[in-house]
């Protein structure tokens, strides 16, 4: 090194609420109370008052927008969900069609009433894609990618050739009651969702299906049965999708084949990598990015799946973490220059 | 019966041609390239372009459709693909990404849709055993058991098919005997998109330059590639004979609807019985990438 002259480098230091409270809940001011609450207190009541006020004041357009962004956020968590436990999923549009698709059906033939048929709809959609997709389980690697892109547009052939429920014209549905049964069982859902998920993580189960995502060796190792636990996941996420499915055929009140188009599988995976992996708050925030990006450049069409894709591509390149892990890492830690002795 | 026999031979060969791009690329350097339906149409395209507005002849438009989507493809490798090696979400995201990018793209040009559509190597038909089946069929026939010869003596007999058939085994001993797999893995990917723009030429003559056409490739290549066992040359031929006579079957005894039923049911049954494909090398919970 040259003598005489300074140099420095950045260092990151873990501000000092964060470092006293980070493990341990004990909170013992305002200010540190403030600290850990407010990030996760903004969104909540955001997401819970936008839609009560975008449709009091009169922007029912952008109050429906809320509710595509709540379906699109259950959809990018559910992927992450399936990408923490190691299944590449390309294909949410299955799980989506399927929900959607069965809650249809029981609504249009059987006449069964909305607040049966969204559970029942979640319960099918999430048991015919689980067993749909039994087989490439045992299987690691690139399998899972190929089998769930290729199911959705191959059921939509299957359907538009068949003319089976209702082919290429779809299935007419009940709507929900009003505006705000449907705002506040999308918001509900996805903020169940959100925490849910990440309690679940946080819990034993969770660390095993972080661990089979991460070396799955290891766990068949420790005598856990891999398969059975990675049925379980792809259950619950295929649960969230499905009700995601529910919802958006009772919000059009139609189930089409639109339900199974590469969209709904390529936004959700857009979300999750622009917004960031792993704590499901980055699939929140990619989902709201991609949702308002979405409703701006309504202009151009068709071509914003090739946008949103090549975003995607850029992102997975270069900024590999996401958005969130970088505004957590902004919130939590301070960089300043230290001297190089 | 004889047209169940020479339809079905001609249907399973197009899979074939469709499938083995893409498991030539999985087989050798472990990557799907979920970009292979956006080869196919872009191959498809620039022939179509070069042919039409460019007027050149059909031959020299299709070589160089397949030199442009060479060097477009060992670009994807070296500028996207390299970079994230061995990451596979990443991998799956970069290929799939480009891929749709590409589709939409020429969605947006215009120029794809039910009016364009490449003209058949040889046009008409001619009668075999009474049955009238066009020329473009035979030629798929020829073409593809030309290509799987090809394919199977450049593997065996020169330099870089050995090359790759040791990378395909195991890419580290590769690696330790002087084999660079950036290269090959390069090579590879254009050779999978000139094969991707062969099986273009060979099957739009029948039909359009259409963007379902794209993905209806990719899905073929996906489902051919589960039924017969992935990066194994052998079960691509067995999967496609095998799905392509159950649809020409299907097609001849009930309708041409349930074709597609067919292929999914096929897909679901085999990966219940056998996850890995008919001939796949893969052992469950062992498999390479």
């Amino acid at each position: 090194m040259e003598q005489g002259k300074k140099q420095f480098r950045k260092e990151r230091i873990d501000r000092g609420i964060y470092a006293r409270s980070a493990d341990i809940f004990a909170v013992s001011s305002w200010q540190e109370m403030t600290y850990l609450l407010l990030p996760r207190a903004v969104p909540v009541i955001l997401l819970l008052a936008m839609p009560l006020i975008l449709e009091l004041t009169g922007n029912t357009y952008w109050a429906k927008v809320m509710v595509v962004l709540a379906i699109l956020g259950i959809m990018a968590m559910s992927w992450d969900l399936l990408r923490i436990a190691g299944m590449f999923s390309l294909g949410q549009a299955l799980f989506f069609g399927l929900g959607s698709y069965v809650s249809a059906a029981l609504n249009h033939y059987f006449h069964w009433p909305i607040f049966l048929t969204i559970p029942v709809g979640t319960l099918g959609g999430a048991l015919l894609g689980t067993v749909l997709l039994i087989g490439t389980l045992k299987l690691r690697g690139i399998y899972f990618a190929m089998v769930t892109l290729a199911f959705p547009l191959l059921l939509v052939r299957a359907i538009q050739a068949t003319n089976f429920l209702g082919g290429t014209e779809g299935v007419a549905t009940d709507a929900f009651p009003n505006y705000w049964v449907g705002a506040y069982v999308s918001m509900g859902a996805l903020l169940v969702c959100f925490f849910g998920f990440r309690r679940l993580m946080n819990s034993d189960w969770g660390l095993v299906a972080r661990a089979i995502g991460q070396d799955d060796i290891a766990v068949t190792a420790s005598g856990i049965n891999v398969f059975w636990r990675k049925v379980q996941v792809l259950f619950i996420a295929s649960g969230a999708a499905a009700f995601a499915g529910t919802l958006i055929t009772h919000l059009l009140m139609y189930a089409g084949l639109s339900s199974f188009s590469l969209d709904y599988s390529i936004l959700p995976v857009a979300s999750v990598v622009i917004g960031g992996s792993g704590n499901f708050a980055g699939a929140l925030l990619g989902s709201a990015i991609l949702t308002f990006a979405t409703e701006a450049l309504r202009a151009l069409g068709p071509l914003r799946i090739a946008l949103y894709s090549i975003l995607m591509v850029i992102f997975a390149l270069t900024v590999r973490e996401g958005i969130f892990p970088y505004i957590e890492r902004r919130y939590h830690q301070f960089e300043r220059k230290a001297e190089i002795i | 019966m004889a047209g169940v026999i020479i339809f079905g031979l001609a249907k399973s060969l197009e899979l074939a041609l469709i499938a083995i791009g893409f498991s030539f690329v999985f087989g050798i350097s472990g990557i799907a390239n979920f970009a292979y339906g956006a080869f196919y149409l872009l191959g498809g395209f620039l022939a179509y372009i070069f042919f039409t507005s460019v007027g050149l002849p059909y031959w020299v438009a299709a070589i160089v459709s397949m030199i442009i989507l060479f060097v477009i493809g060992a670009l994807m490798y070296r500028f996207a693909v390299q970079r994230i090696r061995g990451a596979m979400l990443s991998e799956v995201i970069v290929t799939m990404g480009l891929g749709i990018f590409i589709i939409e793209m020429l969605r947006a040009t215009g120029f794809i849709g039910h009016n364009r559509y490449l003209p058949a190597f040889i046009p008409g038909y001619i009668e075999i055993a009474g049955v009238g089946i066009e020329n473009q069929r035979l030629m798929i026939i020829v073409i593809g058991l030309l290509l799987f010869l090809i394919l199977w003596a450049v593997t065996r007999y020169t330099r870089i098919g050995l090359a790759f058939r040791a990378m395909s085994q195991d890419e580290l001993t590769a690696l330790s005997i002087g084999l660079n797999s950036n290269y090959l893995a390069m090579f590879s990917m254009g050779i999978g998109a000139v094969l991707a723009v062969i099986a273009a030429l060979c099957i739009i003559p029948q039909g359009f330059l259409t963007v379902d056409g794209a993905y209806e490739v990719l899905i073929y290549a996906l489902a051919v590639g589960v039924l017969g066992g992935l990066g194994s040359t052998v079960g691509i031929i067995v999967g496609a004979f095998i799905l392509g006579y159950a649809q020409t079957i299907t097609a001849t005894l009930f309708s041409s609807q349930w074709v597609m039923v067919v292929t999914f049911l096929a897909i679901v049954l085999v990966l219940l019985i056998k996850p890995s494909g008919i001939f796949g090398k893969q052992k469950e919970l062992e498999e390479r990438v």
